[in-house]
């Protein structure tokens, strides 16, 4: 586990109009896996768009100590019209990869998702968690040092949710950082070290994940564990 | 009521002998009219995936201008294209008025902003769902107008069949800038204009069956590709 911060935002926010999705947001990364929780709406997907730069925050500021390279996989994958191996390519492609190169790596990432089978098929008629793999798989090829994980498993069933989850602890043991969003509690168990909880676009706690799960320190908390245990 | 159905009999007698005349206007309708909407997809579809992606000022105001311009009368671009090969205009020099070019060109001009505004909004849909997984990989928004116009490639054959569709079946352009020339500049549209005003039925019925035909089959053929190429690559 890393134990230099990696990331730190100050009093960080987000308005559209005149919503505050993110208000105040204050954080200090430092964790090598964390899982952004918090219910529905409480800006868990704005706040990881915010930190990979895909939205621009109204207030507050995103500090790098050091500048780490990203790569950021969604909730549902997109899958340009060629094949999975193409679609892996394509990353690799637009980072300046010359064609054999990125052709080889292309190859092994899909190969580390177990999906070096279907490289020629065409990625959109893949299932669900194939292509979510294949959208892993291009990220992971990026050799990342941040992956951001927006709600991977979300629309995928248990057995493909299983194996998603088993990459990412891989990508985690290859050395890169994660920082993910879930609903399935059992999965930031498994991935987490630390949990980041949001509510209603402030983040309200930040503890290691035994402790989360066991003592919460805010009600706001208790009260989400309470409603997300069956 | 007998003229019509004679008409319709000398039409057919006209296709069935493969009729050298007639062929040769069917051939020089398609070649003018293809090369129109090559060089309209060329430069229209660039434009419009670059105002699909793009944001710089005036980005708006060339959108409305392309959708405008979709409605853009033959005539009057067949009179804008004439005055500029004209012989007093600014490409007067290269003599192309009443030739196969200049319709080209002027057909060329008609579809382009069809063929443009159909492509911004294939491109615009694309683009609303590849946005985030784009820049996230790093796309510039030149870059992602070049990737989204392959990957919308089989959507977009719709823009090409749209510009094809007004190229081959207008008449007021082709007629001003080419003349009508017989056996050089006579076309379909421009022949069945001429010989419904001389009276002359069958052979104006029998091109009309054939731009009917023409554009069914391209059609069909598109839209049977389009299915194949979905099913292949979703």
């Amino acid at each position: 586990m890393g134990v230099s911060t990696w990331l730190s935002i100050d009093s960080l926010g987000l308005t559209e109009g005149t919503a505050r999705i993110i208000e105040s947001a204050t954080l200090t990364l430092s964790a090598q896996r964390s899982v952004v929780l918090g219910p529905n709406g409480a800006g868990k997907s704005t706040l990881l768009r915010l930190i990979h730069g895909l939205l621009h925050p109204s207030a507050g500021r995103i500090d790098w100590p050091q500048p780490l390279s990203q790569a950021m996989v969604f909730q549902r994958p997109v899958m340009l019209r060629t094949t999975a191996l193409a679609n892996v390519e394509y990353g690799l492609k637009l980072k300046g990869h010359a064609a054999p190169e990125r052709r080889r790596r292309a190859a092994e990432s899909l190969a580390r998702v177990g999906l070096e089978h279907i490289a020629s098929r065409p990625a959109r008629l893949l299932s669900g968690g194939e292509q979510q793999r294949v959208a892993l798989a291009r990220a992971w090829a990026l050799e990342p040092e941040l992956l951001i994980l927006d709600e991977p498993t979300a629309s995928l069933d248990p057995a493909s949710s299983r194996e998603v989850e088993h990459i990412i602890n891989e990508i985690a043991a290859s050395g890169t950082r994660i920082l993910m969003t879930t609903h399935n509690l059992g999965q930031a168990k498994r991935i987490a070290e630390e949990i980041v909880f949001i509510d209603r676009g402030r983040v309200v706690e930040q503890t290691a994940v035994e402790q989360f799960f066991t003592l919460p320190r805010t009600e706001a908390a208790q009260r989400f564990l309470q409603e997300e245990t069956p | 009521m007998i003229e019509f159905s004679e008409s319709f009999h000398t039409a057919w007698r006209l296709l069935a002998v493969s009729d050298a005349r007639l062929f040769s206007i069917v051939l020089l309708s398609l070649s003018v009219s293809f090369g129109a909407t090559l060089i309209a997809c060329a430069i229209g579809m660039p434009i419009g995936s670059l105002l699909a992606v793009g944001r710089f000022p005036g980005r708006r105001a060339l959108i409305v201008l392309f959708n405008g311009l979709m409605g853009l009368p033959p005539v009057v671009v067949g009179l804008l294209v004439y005055l500029l090969l004209s012989r007093a205009g600014p490409l007067g020099s290269y003599g192309l008025l009443f030739s196969p070019t200049a319709m080209v060109i002027a057909q060329a001009v008609l579809v382009t902003p069809i063929v443009a505004a159909l492509t911004r909004q294939v491109i615009a849909d694309e683009w609303s769902e590849y946005r985030e997984q784009l820049r996230s990989l790093g796309a510039s928004r030149a870059r992602a107008a070049v990737t989204l116009l392959w990957d919308g490639r089989f959507s977009l054959s719709t823009a090409a069949l749209a510009g094809f569709g007004r190229a081959v079946a207008e008449v007021g352009a082709v007629m001003i800038v080419g003349g009508n020339i017989d056996g050089v500049t006579r076309v379909m549209t421009t022949t069945i204009a001429l010989e419904t005003s001389k009276g002359d039925l069958p052979l104006a019925l029998a091109l009309g069956f054939i731009l009917i035909a023409v554009v069914l089959s391209i059609n069909a053929v598109a839209y049977a590709v389009r299915g194949w190429a979905e099913r292949k690559w979703g």
